[in-house]
């Protein structure tokens, strides 16, 4: 069993928990996921690592509840446990001095990215970075991604808060300005194919964090293949990191409808949680 | 003169059983058992016992059962094989023990691995004794991967006395035979007790530990004295053919984990779900394809084809579970050959293919398939499940410096399960790529004498 050491509510409906996990928080690198099932029935599910305490022994992750796992997972407090927790899987980003980064984040994919925009600035990188959210309410992690960042764009759907549009928007803007020598995205699917659309006229390269279904996560099922550069590739173990110029996230965004029709079925049977 | 014919074994009803997952098999009654044991004639130089893997004593365990002595029966059984309970469900009795008994030159050989798994399910039933262990030395070994073969290495060390820590990447030990053989065919319980049997011996189980990832084979040489690593093949392959990646379409693996280790027929009491329609085909013909097939009439579909490139004489499943497919309507296409999936909405809607003849004799000693020109026809389906084999899982070749690999991909050993690196051996599918329980087990008990010899030294 892995314990819940503390948990809060980040932005509505997302909440970031963090379990005890000694040999993990150890191991792990920004750019990395686990895989956790809460228990006899559940289902495995990838996370992102979010934040990570080697002394404490303990990792974080952030979630949105979409679904009835992460609702469920929502529900557990405190001293509560699940009853598997796998990782760290898949390669950790690659950091390197590139110069001029731009790190893209939206959504909850804003909390794994902060470890990365972290670690790209103490390698001496120039990192600016971009969050976005629906509204001001669903923004995270602003006061980390400041400080990890050089300068730091919002950019909210409603224009509650910064940019009145897309992340994009602002990357579109910053390229104008100035030279980018690497950008990095984080978040909504559809979010990376935009990033990768902007930068690919530019040729930047731009590196995202694909998050397909996954089951095992180890390299045993293949349910989270993906297509980069006309080559199958398989995210747990080849990625999560892939060259955004390459991967087809048509693809990618019809197999992640997969299961919707289940996925409304486990939902509705979620009696525990009350929301 | 004993009967031509094994005791038949009682079997549940081929249209009532495709409704359900309980197992197809349902075992000898004490009374067929004592009978079908009477067959054996015994012989002084027992070939049988020449063709299993780990070396039962075959005829001794034979005549407890005549004797009525079920409990010497399994104590014979249990010298050599830890998982009998397993191997009498799985096992290729047909190419090994059973093949060489003399009966089976007149007559039908004497059924070996009904009678194991009879004494061993007798056993379970009475409650599984432990045996005495030897002291305890003061040496640890780290087995990496909990399948047969390093549940097998882990069984033999303990009971020698040493430590043992099993590490498994999955939630659940066992293998390929928790996550890949079907319910019906290998009951998740009698997996369970025989995994039990093994923590009993004192073996530790630490689950959700992926070497390679969460420790490094490096850091394992640090703390242990040997180290084993029993991977298995769980790399699935794939056609590489257009439309591989729409929606309805799985690797074996992945459609065999969501079903057995996932429990996804039981969705939505559990949460995995998977998605079965009317019509399915199976690419491949071995007995991974037989047991998606059959997952797949299970999970609700109407019409189940395995397409295959060659014939049904090349066909790599076992021949009994060939006729378990048919039994429960299963249909064939051979000389087949699958070269387009086409879909509708991101979903497969067909499996464009050739059809094939077989020409001459290939590496692999069978006849080649080649296709017929103009023979392209579509067959409409609604769900693919591709399982064409396995490779050996890359992970740890890959995070492990100096660990010599095989052309193929395998782990490479010498003739005692020794790696490149000292102290660290493996076998099973990992050095072998897919092939049998009892074959991981055999490499497994070889292992375990060397890693014996090694820390003694
Ligand atoms: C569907 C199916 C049906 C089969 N039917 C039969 C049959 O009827 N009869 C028969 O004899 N054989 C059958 N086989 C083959 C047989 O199951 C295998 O040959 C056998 O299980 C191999 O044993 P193993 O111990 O080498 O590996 P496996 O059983 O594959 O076990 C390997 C274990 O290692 C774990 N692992 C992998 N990487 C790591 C890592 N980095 N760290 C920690 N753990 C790791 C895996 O999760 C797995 O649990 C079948 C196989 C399949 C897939
Ligand atoms: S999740 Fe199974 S192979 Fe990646």
């Amino acid at each position: 069993m892995y314990r819940i050491v503390a948990k809060k509510e980040v932005a509505p409906a997302v909440k970031s928990l963090t379990i005890d996990a000694p040999l993990l928080a150890k191991k792990a690198r920004p750019g990395q996921f686990i895989i956790i099932r809460i228990g006899e029935e559940g289902e495995r599910i990838p996370l992102t690592i979010a934040g990570l305490d080697v002394q404490q022994g303990t990792i974080t992750t952030i979630f949105l509840e979409v679904g009835k796992t992460t609702k469920q997972l929502g529900c557990l407090n405190e001293g509560d446990a699940i009853s598997d927790l796998a990782g760290p899987l898949g390669n950790p980003t690659e950091i390197k001095n590139y110069g001029s980064v731009v790190c893209v984040g939206g959504g909850v994919g804003v909390a794994p990215l902060y470890l990365v925009a972290k670690a790209l600035k103490d390698a001496g990188n120039e990192v600016i970075s971009i969050i976005g959210g629906r509204t001001k309410e669903l923004l995270i992690f602003e006061d980390e991604m400041q400080q990890a960042s050089d300068e730091l764009y919002i950019a909210t759907d409603d224009g509650s808060k910064g940019h009145h549009g897309f992340v994009t928007d602002v990357l579109q803007e910053l390229i104008a300005k100035q030279k980018i020598d690497r950008v990095l995205a984080v978040g909504p699917t559809v979010m990376m194919r935009a990033v990768a659309k902007v930068t690919k006229n530019h040729n930047i390269k731009t590196i995202v964090s694909l998050n397909p279904i996954m089951v095992d996560g180890t390299g045993m099922c293949g349910a989270c293949r993906v297509t980069v550069g006309g080559e199958t590739k398989f995210t747990c173990v080849d990625g999560p990191e892939f060259d955004a110029h390459l991967v087809d996230f048509e693809e990618l965004m019809n197999r992640q409808r997969t299961y919707i029709t289940e996925e409304k079925v486990a939902l509705e049977r979620c009696g525990r949680c009350r929301h | 003169m004993p009967s031509l014919k094994k005791q038949p074994m009682s079997e549940q009803e081929g249209d009532k059983r495709i409704h359900n997952f309980d197992e197809v098999a349902l075992g000898y009654t004490p009374e067929q058992a004592i009978t079908e044991a009477k067959r054996c004639l015994q012989c002084a130089k027992p070939g049988c016992t020449q063709g299993c893997p780990v070396g039962i004593e075959i005829p001794a365990f034979i005549r407890c059962i005549a004797d009525e002595d079920f409990e010497g029966a399994i104590r014979v059984i249990k010298k050599r094989n830890n998982l009998p309970a397993i191997c009498g469900r799985v096992c290729p009795y047909e190419n090994q023990c059973e093949k060489f008994c003399v009966l089976g030159k007149k007559g039908e050989p004497e059924g070996i691995g009904r009678l194991e798994r009879f004494v061993a399910d007798y056993e379970r039933k009475k409650g599984i004794q432990i045996p005495e262990k030897a002291e305890a030395t003061d040496k640890r070994i780290a087995i990496v991967g909990s399948g047969p073969a390093g549940l097998t290495v882990a069984a033999d060390l303990a009971k020698l006395g040493h430590d043992v820590v099993i590490y498994e990447a999955l939630h659940e030990s066992g293998g390929v035979l928790i996550y890949g053989i079907p319910e019906f065919r290998l009951p998740k319980d009698v997996v369970k007790a025989e995994i039990e049997y093994v923590k009993q011996l004192g073996v530790d189980i630490q689950t959700n530990v992926v070497i390679g990832k969460t420790i490094s084979i490096d850091e394992l040489r640090e703390e242990f004295d040997a180290i084993f690593i029993g991977t298995g093949a769980g790399l699935p392959h794939f056609m590489n053919i257009p439309g591989e990646n729409l929606c309805g379409i799985y690797s074996a693996n992945e459609f065999l984990i969501r079903t057995n280790l996932m429990r996804a027929y039981k969705f939505p009491e559990y949460d995995t779900p998977i998605k079965v329609g009317k019509r399915v085909a199976v690419i491949g013909a071995g007995n991974v394809a037989m047991d998606s097939a059959r997952v797949a009439l299970r999970l609700g579909a109407e019409d189940v084809r395995i397409v295959y490139r060659r014939s049904e004489k090349e066909m790599p499943a076992r021949a009994e579970e060939t006729a378990h497919a048919k039994e429960e309507g299963i249909k064939f296409e051979f000389l087949t050959n699958p070269i387009r999936m086409a879909g509708e909405n991101g979903w497969v809607k067909q499996l464009e293919c050739i059809r094939m003849k077989l020409g001459e004799p290939d590496e692999s000693g069978r006849r080649k398939p080649i296709p017929i020109e103009g023979s392209e026809f579509a067959l409409d389906v609604d769900t693919v499940v591709v399982a064409i084999g396995q490779k050996p899982n890359p992970l740890i070749a890959k995070m492990t410096k100096g660990l010599r690999i095989t052309e193929k991909g395998a782990v490479w050993v010498d003739e005692n399960g020794r790696t490149s690196i000292e102290g660290v051996f493996a076998g099973g599918d990992i050095t072998t790529g897919a092939a049998t329980v009892i074959e991981a087990m055999g490499a497994g008990k070889k292992a375990a004498r060397a890693i014996h010899e090694h820390i003694s030294r």
